[in-house]
């Protein structure tokens, strides 16, 4: 375990550090030029001037110090369009419409806007959403201070808004950037929509979305998130859903990219028989750091939520998985399943789970299970005694060990760009990592 | 082809296989029959190079070449194919793509020409076909909820695409019914040839009804006790191993 942050100090005593002092100077040089209300981002920026970063004495980010950020200062973007043209090599080759955020500014020359779904943004609307928690996240603090744009994707009731990607690209090639981008997704009832929010780009920078999600009765989102940001990158990204009764919020989260990178959902079921599938894959290495927290709130009856979380890590990269179940009393006849596997492919790789379990009804069905191991020498064995070279069936058994955490994945496309982007870590850092025989 | 002698060895430094001598010929079928504890898979696991057994004496060669100091995947190269009593299951592996990879490996490491998917899928199917199995189970996960019966009949299926010269069925007929035990012992049988021997390794003489061996081989207390034709396994089959192995069972 890792000394606490000394930048901490007990609560509303830190000593602003440098990344912060950036930010909060950033704040007051823009604060009348920012949209949406400023009475929020005050509130934002007195909640980051009392209590400073998370550190682990906060019991959430117990396991996660970002501390390496403290001693930076990230600025404010001077994105060009060439840049983005640049970048738009990062993302996935998929068709269709596409909404790409430079910066964590919208970028029209380079999107492709869906045909019936209505877009508008941030800047343009400067409406913050009702679900996100400034006051207790800080990280959404920083977001909610900074942000300058964000898409608004609303698909009416009944329409089927088809696939969108959404897509975050940053830039630290030419100075440290902080992106702060803020988005909000609204699905009337019945609706249904595949959305695709990708995360990549290159140098040294902080995305810091935060995407806040309205699925309204008997409407459908599957949000498949890739975060591939560079290796030289920080990821604190934080998505916020409620879910009206017999709506499904289906998402699934694939972590690749980023040096220390954290992906925070807070789900609620607010409905009756309203389903939540909060599954994610980690893959690291070197000295990564991936953080997977989750927090799912079962606030009526019939209501069932799923949770797979797969982690692979190679060097000494480092992950983590927080996943929290809260029932209330109301919310009877729950289904909860909850399952935390990692593949460490190294002895030096570490994986720090923490499942929470908070019951307030008494008719529940909630199971969780955690399974960390490395290959297994009875498979090799297996795959070797049948001519495949020992190198080839490790290799065989870590695709296995992934392929099986994209099963959750119900949309074709989608997991085809997950497949794909595994694909390419392989090809890249994976077969090159220092795999352990057994 | 297969000439072990004097085969010795260990597991946690407990002497399993205690002075082995057994010789195949090219296109035999042996069988090696013995009670529980005799050292039967030890000698199937020590032939396939498992890990975890340590071969303190003794010589196996097959075709000539010292397969003991060969890796698990060299052995499959050379010929070798053990069917296991316990297949692995292999969740995220698909059975056809496992099969294929399996079959280019050795092709490759021998100097041949690899299938393309075509090529392969063609081959596949017709053994599958042969089997009485359904196509399905080539896009099913390796062994991944497959009942034991469909375990066994994949094992078969594998060294139907993979053709080796010597194939080790280590107890391939525990926990099957008639039915699966014959469309096994025909999986078997239609690999019988001028170039194919196998070695099978059973606790009961039911299976040799279907696979007749040319010579069968009691296994007992780490060596072999006596060796014979088919009518040995008879005689098995009438009089327990306690006769054969001329001390009573309860010795044991």
């Amino acid at each position: 375990m890792r000394a606490p942050s000394q930048t901490g100090g007990p609560r509303g005593g830190h000593t602003p550090d440098e990344a912060l002092t950036a930010f909060l100077s950033r704040y007051d040089g823009l604060r009348a030029q920012l949209p949406g209300s400023a009475t929020t981002r005050d509130a934002a920026a007195a909640v980051l001037r009392e209590h400073g970063w998370p550190t682990p004495r906060d019991e959430a980010w117990h396991y996660t110090n970002i501390r390496p950020l403290a001693g930076l200062e990230f600025h404010e973007s001077l994105a060009d369009t060439d840049m983005g043209a640049r970048l738009i090599g990062l993302l996935p080759a998929v068709v269709g419409p596409r909404l790409i955020f430079v910066d964590g500014r919208f970028c029209a020359e380079l999107s492709v806007l869906p045909r019936d779904i209505e877009i508008g943004s941030f800047a343009g609307e400067g409406v913050f959403g009702t679900l996100a928690r400034p006051a207790r996240d800080r990280l959404v603090a920083l977001n909610t201070m900074l942000a300058e744009d964000g898409a608004v994707i609303d698909v009416p009731a009944g329409f089927d808004g088809g696939f969108l990607m959404l897509a975050q690209l940053t830039s630290g090639r030419q100075q440290r950037v902080g992106s702060h981008p803020r988005h909000r997704v609204r699905l009337g009832a019945g609706a249904r929509l595949v959305l695709l929010e990708v995360s990549a780009g290159e140098g040294e920078y902080l995305n810091n979305p935060v995407i806040e999600i309205e699925v309204a009765e008997r409407a459908h989102l599957t949000h498949g998130r890739l975060q591939q940001d560079s290796p030289q990158a920080f990821h604190l990204g934080t998505v916020y859903a409620d879910v009206a009764a017999e709506g499904v919020y289906d998402g699934f989260s694939l972590a690749l990219g980023a040096r220390l990178g954290r992906t925070e959902i807070h789900a609620r079921l607010g409905g009756p028989e309203a389903a939540v599938h909060l599954n994610a894959a980690q893959i690291m290495g070197g000295t990564q750091l991936s953080d997977f927290t989750t927090a799912i709130a079962h606030d009526a009856p019939n209501c069932a939520s799923r949770q797979t979380v797969k982690s692979v890590l190679t060097g000494k990269a480092r992950a983590v998985f927080q996943g929290r179940i809260e029932v209330a009393r109301i919310a009877q006849k729950t289904d909860g399943y909850q399952m935390n596997q990692a593949l460490l492919l190294s002895p030096d790789a570490e994986i720090n789970s923490k499942p929470e379990l908070e019951i307030y009804a008494d008719d529940v069905k909630c199971s969780h299970g955690a399974t960390v191991g490395a290959l297994d020498p009875e498979q090799l064995f297996y795959l070797r005694s049948r001519g495949i070279p020992a190198d080839a069936a490790r290799m065989m058994l870590v695709r296995a060990f992934l392929t099986d955490a994209f099963e959750a994945v119900s949309h074709e496309g989608l997991r085809a760009v997950f497949e794909h982007a595994v694909e390419g870590w392989w090809n890249t850092t994976g077969q090159n990592a220092e795999v352990s025989p057994s | 082809m297969l000439e072990i002698r004097g085969l010795t060895a260990t597991i946690d430094d407990k002497e399993i296989l205690k002075g082995i001598d057994l010789t195949i010929p090219e296109g035999e079928i042996h069988a090696v029959m013995g009670p529980n504890g005799a050292g039967k898979s030890t000698l199937s696991y020590v032939l396939s190079g498992r890990e975890g057994y340590e071969v303190t004496g003794g010589t196996a060669t097959f075709f000539g070449q010292d397969i003991l100091a060969m890796e698990p995947e060299e052995r499959a190269a050379a010929g070798l194919f053990l069917a296991f009593q316990y297949p692995v299951e292999l969740p995220g592996v698909g059975n056809a793509n496992f099969l294929r990879t399996a079959l280019n490996s050795i092709r490759r490491a021998r100097g041949e020409p690899e299938l393309d998917a075509v090529q392969f899928l063609k081959l596949a199917r017709a053994s599958v076909k042969a089997l009485a199995m359904s196509e399905d189970m080539l896009k099913r996960n390796v062994n991944v909820g497959f009942s034991g019966g469909e375990k066994k009949r994949n094992e078969v299926l594998q060294m139907a695409v993979l053709k080796p010269k010597l194939a080790i069925l280590d107890e391939t007929d525990s926990g099957l019914d008639i039915d699966a035990l014959r469309i096994v012992a025909d999986g078997v049988n239609a690999q019988r040839g001028p170039h194919f021997s196998a070695l099978v390794i059973t606790h009961y003489q039911r299976l040799l009804d279907y696979i007749v061996p040319d010579r069968v081989h009691i296994l007992a207390a780490g060596r072999i006790v006596r060796s014979g034709g088919p009518e040995l396994a008879k005689e098995l089959e009438a009089h327990g191993y306690a006769g054969l192995v001329g001390e009573p069972a309860e010795a044991a």
